[in-house]
């Protein structure tokens, strides 16, 4: 169970995430929603360490972060982050093979050579696995990067904008390996997303977010309606019920 | 599948074992080639300081600059470059000016090192908080800081020599740094001593580092104790970089060849490899030159130019093709 | 209108009066005595000493730190750059590989001779310098003065290359270090060619703006890029040369003045070269005076003091830049 109590960040006097009190659901795929600067990939990048923080606390399995010793915590938790350029030139395995590092510390044993190509068939990249990452194209990199977070293993998962810049194909596989990854293996995936219609149709829980506040949180159904999506997002939204899900339009 | 991975192993082991070689080969006309039964007593003690001198200086200055370069994340900083060494020499500078006697074997001598080495520490913290407190700073930014910083460094001691001793202040200066010709042989045991200390400290960070190469977020998401890990790497670097400018003076451009020239030969992110072909390229080069310099051309002090011609050079290439991306 | 020039009037006003204060303090400084009442008195002695000597250490300060900030604010004008000056931009370093060359080939006494090889090699690297730029079109500015910066230390090695290996290098450290101290009559004189120059940097203050919008904006307007680039190169190379050959090089000047005065007074050339002169001037001259006065009787080298105070205001300069920019 992870809960966050007051949390506070700012860059000079602007406060990006504003006192944030959340309890995040467990088993589920929890999506962050919100206009850009809401604070949403500021948040889930404190609650995963990755950010320090101005004021507040962390509860990762009722331990405060300051007392997980970040090795243990890496083991419970990981995140995925949007800019993942490298400078160094790796294979997919090489990267995927990364993942055991909190169990392994570097050297890998039979049983983590085996979780590694579990992760790697996962995401189906057999056959790219001796590829660098440096000739494939943006998606299949990012598969890469989602199977070394599987390779870590860990009971809650943090990805910041998973699908930014992938085309519909590569969106849809790594949606429905999140559904799969909360289905079958009860893991809790926290996942920041813009694409509205994405959250409709695969997220459990959704937490609005506006000006570094939580407008909303809910189930997706009670939160997917024209007047809070309204709040939300500043804009007229309908919602159409489309063989049996809900879609959103906002083009015009 | 797996043949690909073994095979670049295979690879590694072979370059590795062929440098190896080639640096003995080295190290072995440097010392043996023209000795005599008269000379030997004279010679070959000396020459083996040297050879030990340019292997210790190798292995600060390679991992110095493999370990800088993981840590700031990118591929054209190195110590040297952001002006660590002129640092040290300035607080070389100071410690004699304040604490230093009027004779110059005190200059050098061991206290006086060791004061400079825990000032080194020190500056190392105040880099630490340099470094990281803007978050996301611009690297270039970052040398061109570090650049001004070394002249500003150079620019003070030389002053501060001149107050010492305004009539022989260009001797003094002979005298109070090392270079190639001048290679510093009394601190030669206590800097093994040192660097064998930094090497047991640091050994086991490797497999971390290797870690932080994917990037600070992917580090600390895999458990790498990022603070830690960095302040301390960064007080060992300045501690190598202060042995090996006591040891041969400023060597600005040799931590870049090395480094680049190392990842050209090994393709690996493992800094247990990449360090050791860095180290050992550098004694190759290293001994390579004097041998050329010295017994070639029988020319004195320029290898420190030669470097630094060709490590300028490059320097800019790299920084063409980074800036590109 | 009427009194905005008054202000800029008196702004200037005041720094002449400064400088003719410091100017006074120059005279007077030195290890031999001598009063100011003796040369209105005529005293043979004093009025000797202040032509040999103090005179022409003062005109050569005030030349130097005149002309070495102008050449500095044409080449951040032409590159649009804050960062480029004959420093940054290795100019200065080509001039001392000139000075190299003409004491191999033509034993260098004569410094018109050393002046002539020294300009022709600082406008070869400051033209590379400048081509280089136009063609890889650097995004980041900070990437500019560090190219230069390399480039000179590459050039540099080549030159204490040569000089070790003919055994020159007693003969150039004093070309590596900016020193007043051996100023005296007739060794000085040189600095005065630089003076027309710093009148045409005047003349053609806007054209180096409108160059530094670009190629095609300038071409836009009816002028000739490649011409007014060429143009400015020429004074810098040749103002730069003067210097150096005279004087030594000096680090950072070109730099640091023209960003200082922009920061007070905004970017047009026309307004600031004025300023951008005499305020290298009287920096120096600070400079000068207080390497004279640090270790009385002794002298710190006006390079070494330049070094230590003019870094220390390009990293402030460099820091402010870089949080305004954002």
């Amino acid at each position: 169970m992870i809960s966050i109590k007051n949390i506070s960040k700012k860059y000079g006097e602007k406060h990006v995430v504003d006192h944030v009190d959340l309890d995040i659901p467990k088993g589920k795929i929890i999506a962050f929603i919100g206009s850009n600067g809401a604070g949403k990939s500021t948040l889930i990048s404190i609650i995963s360490r990755t950010l320090s923080k101005n004021s507040g606390e962390v509860y990762i399995d009722e331990k405060e972060l300051k007392e997980w010793k970040s090795k243990e915590l890496s083991k419970r938790l990981s995140i995925l982050k949007q800019s993942n350029y490298l400078n160094i030139r790796l294979t997919i395995k090489e990267l995927v093979s990364f993942g055991r590092f909190p169990y392994s510390n570097g050297k890998l044993t039979k049983e983590d050579e085996k979780i590694v190509d579990d992760a790697i068939s996962y995401m189906k990249l057999e056959d790219l696995q001796d590829r660098y990452l440096d000739e494939l194209s943006g998606g299949q990199r990012q598969m890469a990067y989602i199977a070394m977070i599987i390779a870590q293993d860990t009971e809650y998962v943090f990805l910041d904008e998973p699908l930014n810049n992938l085309d519909m194909r590569h969106s849809v596989h790594i949606m429905k390996i999140i559904r799969k990854l909360v289905d079958d293996l009860g893991k809790t995936v926290m996942v920041v997303i813009h694409d509205i219609n994405f959250v409709s149709c695969y997220a459990d829980y959704i937490v609005a977010m506006k000006d570094g506040k939580i407008v909303e949180e809910g189930a997706t159904e009670n939160i997917l309606k024209s007047n809070v999506l309204k709040e939300v997002y500043g804009m007229d939204i309908g919602i159409h019920q489309i063989n049996g899900k809900n879609i959103c339009l906002y083009y015009d | 599948m797996l043949d690909k991975l073994t095979d670049r192993k295979r690879k590694t082991k072979l370059a590795i074992l062929i440098l190896v070689f080639m640096t003995l080969c080295f190290a072995a006309i440097f010392l043996f080639v023209g000795l005599t039964e008269k000379n030997i007593h004279f010679y070959l003690p000396r020459r083996l300081e040297r050879v030990g001198a340019v292997l210790l200086v190798s292995y600060c200055i390679g991992s110095s600059s493999v370990v800088f370069q993981t840590i700031t994340n990118n591929r054209i900083l190195t110590p040297s470059v952001m002006g660590l060494d002129s640092l040290y020499m300035f607080i070389q500078t100071v410690v004699v000016f304040f604490f230093g006697s009027r004779q110059i074997a005190m200059m050098t001598g061991q206290v006086n090192f060791l004061i400079s080495v825990g000032a080194m520490v020190f500056a190392s913290w105040v880099l630490f908080f340099l470094l990281f407190k803007g978050e996301g700073k611009n690297v270039y930014f970052l040398v061109l800081a570090g650049m001004i910083l070394g002249s500003f460094f150079s620019g003070l001691s030389t002053f501060m020599q001149v107050l010492l001793d305004p009539n022989e202040f260009l001797v003094l200066q002979g005298k109070m740094f090392a270079s190639f010709s001048n290679i510093n042989n009394d601190l030669l045991g206590l800097c093994v001593l040192i660097v064998g200390i930094c090497i047991l400290i640091t050994i086991k960070d490797y497999s971390s580092l290797d870690v932080l190469s994917l990037g600070v977020d992917h580090g600390i998401n895999l458990g790498i104790s990022y603070k830690g890990l960095v302040l301390r790497n960064l007080m060992v670097i300045s501690v190598l970089i202060s042995v090996s400018t006591v040891l041969v003076g400023p060597i600005t451009f040799l931590g870049i060849l090395l480094v680049s020239l190392a990842r050209q030969i090994v393709p690996t992110y493992k800094h247990s490899i990449l360090i050791t072909v860095s180290t050992l390229l550098g004694c190759l080069s290293l001994l390579g030159g004097l041998l050329m310099i010295e017994r070639i051309f029988k020319y004195e002090t320029t290898i420190s130019v030669v470097i630094n011609f060709v490590g300028g050079i490059y320097f800019i290439y790299l920084m063409l093709k980074e800036s590109k991306k | 209108m009427i009194n905005k020039m008054k202000r800029i009037l008196l702004h200037r006003i005041s720094w002449i009066v400064v400088l003719i204060i410091l100017s006074i303090i120059s005279i007077m400084i030195g290890v031999k005595d001598f009063s100011l009442r003796g040369i209105f008195t005529g005293n043979a002695d004093d009025v000797n000493l202040v032509l040999i000597s103090r005179l022409p250490r003062l005109i050569s300060i005030i030349v130097t730190g005149a002309s070495l900030s102008v050449a500095g604010l044409i080449m951040q004008t032409i590159t649009n750059n804050k960062f480029v000056s004959p420093s940054t931009a290795g100019t200065m370093e080509w001039c001392k590989f000139g000075v190299m060359i003409a004491i191999l080939l033509f034993g260098g006494r004569s410094s018109l001779v050393k002046m002539g090889v020294a300009f022709i090699c600082a406008l070869f690297g400051t033209l590379l310098f400048m081509k280089l730029l136009t063609k890889l079109q650097f995004t980041n500015a900070i990437i500019v003065p560090l190219v230069g910066m390399m480039m000179g230390n590459v050039v540099g090695s080549i030159t204490s290359f040569f000089a070790y290996k003919y055994d020159i290098m007693q003969n150039m450290s004093s070309w590596l270090q900016g020193n007043f101290s051996l100023i005296i009559k007739g060794r000085y004189e040189l600095l005065y060619i630089g003076i027309p120059f710093f009148i045409i940097a005047y003349v053609y203050a806007n054209k180096f703006t409108i160059a530094g919008m670009g190629e095609s904006f300038s071409q836009n307007l009816g002028l000739n890029h490649k011409r007014i680039v060429m143009g400015g190169m020429v004074i810098v190379a040749f103002i730069t040369s003067t210097v150096v050959v005279t004087v030594g090089s000096i680090p950072f000047l070109g730099l640091i003045i023209p960003n200082i005065v922009a920061i007070y007074k905004g970017d047009n050339i026309k307004n600031t070269l004025f300023d951008i002169a005499i305020l290298g001037s009287i920096f120096i001259l600070v400079c000068d005076i207080l390497g004279r006065i640090i270790i009385y009787p002794y002298e710190v080298s006006i390079s070494v003091v330049v070094s230590v105070v003019g870094s220390i205001i390009f990293l402030v300069i460099l820091f402010w830049r870089n949080k305004h920019a954002r």
